[in-house]
């Protein structure tokens, strides 16, 4: 494959412009339109130099994965089509990825907790594919609804995790994120979620690049590990096939390998602050009070915060944009004034709130909640009335929620 | 290929494992009409194994890797089992990922490739046991082969879980006792072979590899339509003898006994007729291509 340098500037088969990614995504003119998440979705792919992406349907990703075929019929994706199940759908884009393809699927829910055997796989074979999860109830009884549990899961996969909140974050992320991904000393997986419905169903105003601009495609050889081509010498990767062998070599080479993945985690944070502008976002972290939150649950929280504004509370915020690597040393420094912190989310366990106790001091400053799930909506009025009743201050009663 | 993608620099040459110089020096990657003839007298590409003496499994890796058309441009995906022990000694690249997962990797590798190199071969063979392509992988294996992917399946059929323990699976016979098999296995050995039809591959076997001739044809005729028309299926039977009670030297015997006419093994296959077609043409043109060497050697002698 020709030098990276030597192809930007060069054009598709569809006209589009190999561009620096970096000139592409912060000096480029961009256009203000009003799409739904999904379409956004579309959008960022089609500037994207995907080679592979494969579908599933299930709600409420089905949109997006539909609308991406639609791509591959006017020919802006090498190849397309629909699994039969999550699992295997998650088994079929690491075998492109094996194969060299820069490789983009969506999913939700139930249809995440199926393909899960998948995901440490992907980051224990280094291959930098692109996951959507539109996040859904993953629970019995049966829920389509937007709820962010399944992000749970994901966090120990050895994949890079991000939280967008708007259709924006999407558009710029989804592009941003390969280049992450793919950079040799990174070679990871990344799964970008977004709650569902809140962002896939509803239109909003999202500024997108030149559509005749797209991303450079994917090297595979500047991968860390072999490409499965038969383009590079087919040398034995092990002497022994350690799988399955009871001795210390064996042992010392799995662990050296799972350290491995977890240390490119931890490398992909100086390319995610240099690309997403930091790994949190902060807002007045002076007050005495801080709201943390990823997702929606920070749009929710913004729009708590100057409800308080106009009763003389004062609160800062902190939007959690990287999951994996974790903002551990910058959610410390935004919450350092704080003598309370909340973190309203969209599930039932709090998993944000856990991960956040494990990292600021003092943890008993840490309010975990409020917490909605199975697809309600959190009205900025309950994130107020959490945070009045832990200052002793009065609230009102909520219809129906027993308060 | 060309070998000149395996060359080792001369710096280097002294440092790189004999079993790579002895690639670079007598490997068959290129050779026309390579196959099991060329074992013992150049460099195979599967180095030592850690299979159990006398297995059968380890003929078939053999003659398997001797007879593919095109090794320098295939790539192998495996499951997990005794086959994992193996493919971190073969000298084509191969894909360990899942369990049951092996024919989505191959659908996503063979696209993948499809793409990234328009116009040029690369094969896509997949080799997994029964449990992985029968049981586990069931329902992954018939959807490639609905969706009419081009690769070869390969099922070492050795009738039971033989890496963890010599479980049931479906390819074992009724009334077999084995683990999880408390009273005897109560339903038939699934007819992988008649849906492998069914469902849409262009070449079916279900043989033995007691015959390295018989392996080294199949797997040429499977690769070939597999590259050309569509989804292929060897069902070859590898026993465990370990499993079955038998001795590292009675293996073959094993694979002899289960191939006679009315046995479960005699050979079977079938061929649709977009193969029937191209192996005949495939044929005619290897006819030729012997007759004009013959033709060249007489006269080189005359």
């Amino acid at each position: 494959m020709a030098d990276i340098h030597s192809i930007i500037g060069t054009k598709n088969k569809k006209g589009q412009t190999y561009t620096d990614t970096w000139k592409m995504m912060n000096e480029a003119p961009r256009t203000p339109s009003f799409y739904t998440g999904s379409e956004v979705i579309k959008e960022a792919i089609r500037r994207a130099s995907c080679d592979v992406m494969i579908a599933y349907p299930i709600t409420p990703q089905s949109e997006a994965a539909a609308l991406i075929g639609e791509l591959f019929a006017e020919g802006y994706i090498g190849d397309y089509f629909r699994g039969e199940s999550e699992f295997a759908v998650m088994s079929q884009c690491a075998g492109a990825a094996f194969g060299g393809a820069r490789v983009f699927t969506t999913t939700a829910g139930p249809g995440t907790m199926r393909a899960m055997e998948n995901f440490p796989m992907w980051s224990g074979a280094r291959l930098p594919i692109q996951m959507i999860v539109t996040c859904r109830g993953i629970n019995s009884p049966l829920s389509i609804q937007p709820d962010t549990l399944e992000i749970a899961y994901l966090l120990n996969t050895g994949m890079l995790v991000w939280h967008a909140e708007t259709a924006q974050d999407f558009f710029d992320w989804i592009l941003k994120g390969y280049i992450v991904s793919e950079e040799p000393d990174v070679h990871l997986p990344l799964a970008l979620c977004c709650d569902g419905f809140f962002v896939t169903h509803t239109k909003d105003v999202v500024n997108l690049t030149p559509a005749d601009m797209c991303l450079p495609p994917y090297d595979p050889y500047r991968s860390p590990v072999p490409c499965m081509d038969m383009e590079c010498p087919p040398v034995r990767m092990m002497r022994d096939p350690f799988v399955m062998k009871s001795n210390y070599i064996s042992y010392a080479t799995h662990a050296s390998w799972q350290q491995e993945i977890w240390a490119a985690v931890e490398r992909s944070r100086k390319h995610t602050i240099h690309w997403l502008n930091g790994l949190i976002d902060t807002e007045n972290t002076d007050a005495d009070i801080v709201i943390v939150a990823s997702g929606t649950a920070v749009s929710q929280g913004r729009e708590a915060i100057r409800m308080l504004e106009d009763e003389g509370v004062r609160c800062g915020l902190v939007k959690v944009k990287a999951l994996r690597p974790w903002p551990e040393e910058e959610i410390r420094q935004a919450t350092k004034n704080a003598k309370h912190i909340f973190v309203p989310e969209f599930n039932v366990t709090g998993w944000l709130a856990k991960e956040i106790r494990a990292t600021v001091p003092n943890s008993q400053r840490v309010h975990a909640g409020p917490h909605v799930c199975g697809g309600m909506t959190m009205p900025p009025e309950i994130i107020v009335s959490e945070i009045k009743t832990a200052l002793g201050m009065k609230t009102f009663s909520m219809a129906g929620r027993g308060s | 290929m060309s070998k000149e993608r395996i060359q080792i620099s001369e710096a280097l040459y002294d440092i790189m494992p004999s079993d790579y110089q002895d690639l670079v020096k007598s490997a068959t990657y290129g050779k026309e009409d390579r196959g099991w003839k060329d074992i013992g007298t150049s460099k195979e590409l599967i180095e030592q194994h850690s299979l159990c003496a006398g297995c059968p499994e380890s003929m078939a890796f053999r003659y398997i890797l001797a007879s593919l058309p095109n090794p320098e441009d295939t790539v192998m995906v495996g499951s997990t089992g005794c086959t994992s022990l193996v493919f971190p000694m073969v000298a084509v690249h191969n894909i360990h990922s899942l369990f049951g997962n092996q024919n989505a990797i191959a659908s996503g590798l063979k696209r993948a490739l499809s793409v990234r190199f328009p116009g040029r071969v690369k094969d896509v063979v997949v080799l997994a046991g029964d449990g992985a392509t029968v049981d586990i992988g069931l329902d992954m294996t018939l959807q490639a082969w609905f969706r009419q992917e081009k690769f070869t399946t390969i099922c070492f059929d050795n009738e039971l879980y033989a890496n963890t323990g010599g479980q049931e699976s479906g390819l074992m016979q009724k009334g077999f006792v084995a683990k999880m098999a408390p009273v005897g296995k109560l339903f038939d050995k699934v007819r992988l072979p008649e849906i492998a039809r069914e469902s849409g591959c262009h070449y079916v076997v279900n043989c033995t590899v007691s015959k390295p001739s018989l392996v080294e044809k199949v797997i040429r005729n499977a690769v070939h339509v597999a590259r050309e028309i569509g989804p292929t299926y060897l069902q070859l039977y590898t026993p465990c003898i370990l499993e079955i009670g038998k001795n590292s030297m009675e293996g073959l015997q094993e694979m002899r006994d289960s191939e006679k006419p009315t046995e479960r093994f005699a050979y079977k296959e079938y061929i649709s007729e977009p193969a029937k077609q191209l192996l005949a043409e495939l044929a005619a043109k290897d006819k030729e291509r012997k007759a004009a060497a013959k033709q060249l050697a007489g006269q080189a002698s005359a």
